[in-house]
């Protein structure tokens, strides 16, 4: 074994000539070692820029022969001669769906948290946690399953109901009378399924507020409520809004459930009652293998679409949350 | 929560001391004022105190987790006339339906009542207190029991159905339209082997790389492990339909592999990496800095210490981390659409043709139209339930640490770190911090 600390060599008069000096050098072995690992974690570089280069290589042709039409347009007739595609139709019913789930989940998530982190008993806390975060380890075709045979019948009078009476809200409003397997429904499904997400992470922000400031607000004669409104709340807001991003980033790319609940069609509209509609990652699963090359290519373009989008949401929202974590930007 | 009759106890007897004490405090009470240097000059500035006759026994202490008598019968009796209320506008006078209609206009009707109620039985500010106590409550216990509903749903619409023999030792190649008790030919053995040979493949080949660059963010460093860190967190944020489409557009639709089991397994891969990379990344950074110091001050060089040392401290972790990995994996759809392909008879063979495997059985079964099938789905969905359930146990189990209590060190890694499997939460140290 070499050792690890450099020998001075004393010149004649006595001095060390220069000061000791740490040597980062083990041998052999972890040269090895190191070389190895760092090879490893070069590896995940190499898959994310991978995944980019050959969905964009490879949808590009589609890109190409659509022009500014693959944004504008929307379809999927790629056979014949006048091939019809593009993702308007999918973009609009992602941020449709995402906008929903967002809707109906945040508030969910976010009670959810400040139960768990504020309310809930010691005893009962840790396996109110594991129950929680059980809803985010059930597969999506399994809550897909359940929206289609469980949830969906239940909530179809009620989304009538919205049609009918309080269709002076404009998305509320509904042409044609089938009213499940709508945007609003796979909205609903991918909400429930973000809530275990968007609560975990803001209950981890949640519980770190600072005790003494807790304390205080509850001397003082603050209500549990007006503690977490003043404290809890103002401390986590960068939490919150990193989740909340999270959490979008996680609807954005719902595939299965939202594919099992969606009536395929490409409508833009801003209806979210009504039946049918599509979303980016709902195109590409349930029309793979059914269009040809140019289909391929085209599903291809729109996975490399899907993939920028959420890898920019993903990466701000990251930003946030750990600026959030560090107590960075926090005014009380 | 305060009741009631301890606000009205407490606030007539000591009035004194309170108002005192309040006035020595330099920033005004309550909202955004607070900040710790309040509490320092509390502690700095105290006056001496002031001589007010104090009361011999001092009434009990409020705590805020206590529900009174009145709470309850607040509650109840808001519960049940808004119940009435609902009823009888809902289906008597409007003539409506619908189950989720009545239920949502029943609780916003409940939570008002319970906000009239408080108000003017305590006070307004304890009303607000008391709606957002229910409010929370019934977000949680939404999706507790949404969770628990779905488990014992799935259960309940396969098991009745179930023919076991058939389930596990059958494919789906006999299956004939029109046959009686044709449960007792199909089964999901197929798809049971191809989830089998996917997931082995995906966790042999993905943890080992995980752990290592787990290994080289914590343990080695260097250049480029904030872009790495990066990396991986932009990673776990990959929709899942990508790794699928990646594999296909990179090596099906070059010729390198054929739709295969293998195939699924890399995509699965794209999936795993990230996720256990940074959950044993966490869990490498509880391991006690000392223990890496002894030894390598006894000599040993850093591959020796990791391998002997770090891991072995951080065994339930990493277990927990895996397990927690298979149990993300095993449920994939989307991945597994573009790769495995999906089959109707078994395919032991992972490298070559298409291959079944649980959630592709569901997928394409539970669209056909046959009673059957969908019977069929159900209980795959029931066996895929199942794994996910007893990895998700065996996590938590494994995960539970063993320290003594109170210790710093004594964090649960599998609390801390399982939403970090499933969701792109940043990891420590990411930029941004």
């Amino acid at each position: 074994m070499s050792s690890i600390v450099d020998v001075p060599r004393v010149d004649p008069a006595g001095r060390f000539p220069e000061p000791l000096r740490l040597v980062d050098d083990h041998g052999l072995g972890d040269k090895i070692f190191r070389r190895g690992v760092r090879l490893a974690g070069l590896f995940s570089l190499l898959i994310l820029f991978f995944i980019g280069l050959f969905l964009f290589l490879q949808g590009f042709p589609a890109l190409r022969r659509a022009g500014i039409h693959f944004f504008t347009s929307s379809g999927f007739q790629t056979l014949g001669a006048h091939p019809v595609y593009g993702v308007a139709a999918s973009v609009v019913g992602t941020l449709e769906v995402a906008a929903v789930a967002m809707v109906v989940g945040t508030p969910v998530a976010v009670a959810t948290a400040i139960f768990l982190s504020e309310y809930a008993p010691t005893w009962s806390r840790r396996s109110l946690i594991a129950l929680v975060d059980l809803a985010a380890a059930i597969p999506s075709i399994i809550f897909g399953l359940w929206a289609v045979f469980e949830m969906q019948p239940n909530v179809v009078g009620f989304a009538t109901w919205l049609s009918k009476h309080v269709a002076f809200v404009p998305f509320f409003r509904v042409n044609s009378p089938p009213l499940n397997a709508s945007l609003f429904m796979a909205g609903l499904i991918v909400g429930i399924m973000i809530v275990p997400i968007v609560a975990s992470i803001c209950r981890e922000v949640f519980s770190l507020a600072p005790p003494g400031e807790r304390e205080a607000a509850l001397a003082l004669g603050a209500t549990r409520w007006q503690m977490i409104r003043s404290v809890v709340i103002p401390f986590g807001r960068g939490g919150i809004v990193g989740a909340v991003m999270l959490g979008l980033g996680r609807a954005l790319e719902e595939t299965i459930a939202v594919s099992i609940v969606l009536g395929a069609s490409f409508r833009i509209s801003p209806y979210i009652l009504q039946h049918g509609g599509s979303t980016i990652s709902q195109l590409i699963a349930v029309n793979f293998g059914s269009g040809g090359k140019l289909g391929l290519q085209d599903l291809l373009f729109c996975g490399f679409v899907l993939f920028v989008m959420t890898l920019a949401i993903n990466l701000a929202a990251s930003r946030i949350v750990n600026r959030s974590r560090s107590g960075a930007g926090i005014e009380l | 929560m305060t009741t009631d009759s301890d606000l009205q106890s407490t606030a007539p007897t000591e009035p004194v001391p309170i108002t005192s004490r309040a006035e020595s405090v330099s920033s005004p009470g309550l909202g955004p004022g607070l900040h710790s240097a309040a509490g320092g000059s509390l502690l700095l500035e105290q006056p001496p105190r002031p001589s007010v006759p104090r009361p011999k026994r001092l009434p009990s202490p409020i705590r805020p987790s206590d529900i009174g008598g009145p709470d309850v019968v607040v509650l109840v009796a808001a519960a049940l006339s808004s119940f009435c209320l609902v009823w009888v506008v809902f289906y008597q006078l409007t003539l409506l339906s619908g189950i989720f209609g009545f239920l949502v206009c029943w609780y916003a009707l409940f939570l008002t009542l319970v906000w009239v109620g408080t108000a003017q039985l305590v006070e307004r500010q304890a009303a607000t207190d008391r709606v957002v106590a229910v409010v929370v409550v019934t977000a949680a216990a939404l999706i507790v029991g949404i969770v628990v509903f779905i488990v014992v749903w799935v259960a309940a619409k396969a098991l009745p159905t179930m023919h076991w023999g058939a389930l596990f030792t059958k494919d789906q190649k006999n299956f004939q339209v029109a046959q009686t008790d044709a449960l007792a030919h199909v089964g999901i053995l197929h798809a049971i082997v191809g989830s089998l040979e996917q997931v082995l493949l995906a966790t042999v080949l993905g943890v080992p790389l995980a752990v290592a660059t787990a290994i080289f963010l914590n343990e080695v460093g260097g250049r480029g492990v904030r872009l790495v860190r990066t990396v991986v967190t932009a990673m776990s944020g990959t929709p899942s339909v990508v790794a699928g489409i990646f594999i296909y557009s990179m090596l099906i639709l070059t010729h390198v592999l054929p739709y295969s089991g293998f195939a699924a397994s890399l995509a699965l891969i794209v999936i795993l990496l990230p996720s256990v990379t940074r959950v044993v990344e966490e869990v490498l950074r509880i391991v006690p800095s000392g223990l890496r110091e002894a030894s390598l001050a006894l000599g040993a060089p850093q591959w020796r210490t990791v391998w002997s040392v770090v891991l072995p401290t951080a065994r339930s972790g990493v277990v927990t981390a895996v397990l927690l990995g298979v149990a993300r994996i095993v449920g994939e759809t989307a991945p597994l659409l573009f790769t495995a392909f999906g089959s109707q008879v078994l395919n032991a063979n992972p490298f070559v043709h298409d291959q079944g495997a649980l959630p592709l059985v569901i997928w394409s079964d539970v669209r056909q139209a046959q009673p059957v099938l969908i019977d069929l789905a159900f209980q795959a969905a029931f066996v895929l339930m199942s794994i996910v359930l007893v990895l998700f146990v065996a996590a938590r189990i494994f995960g539970r640490t063993k320290g003594k209590k109170g210790k710093a060190t004594a964090r649960r890694p599998a609390d801390d770190v399982l939403p970090r499997m499933f969701v792109p939460v940043p990891m420590e140290g990411d930029p941004g911090r």
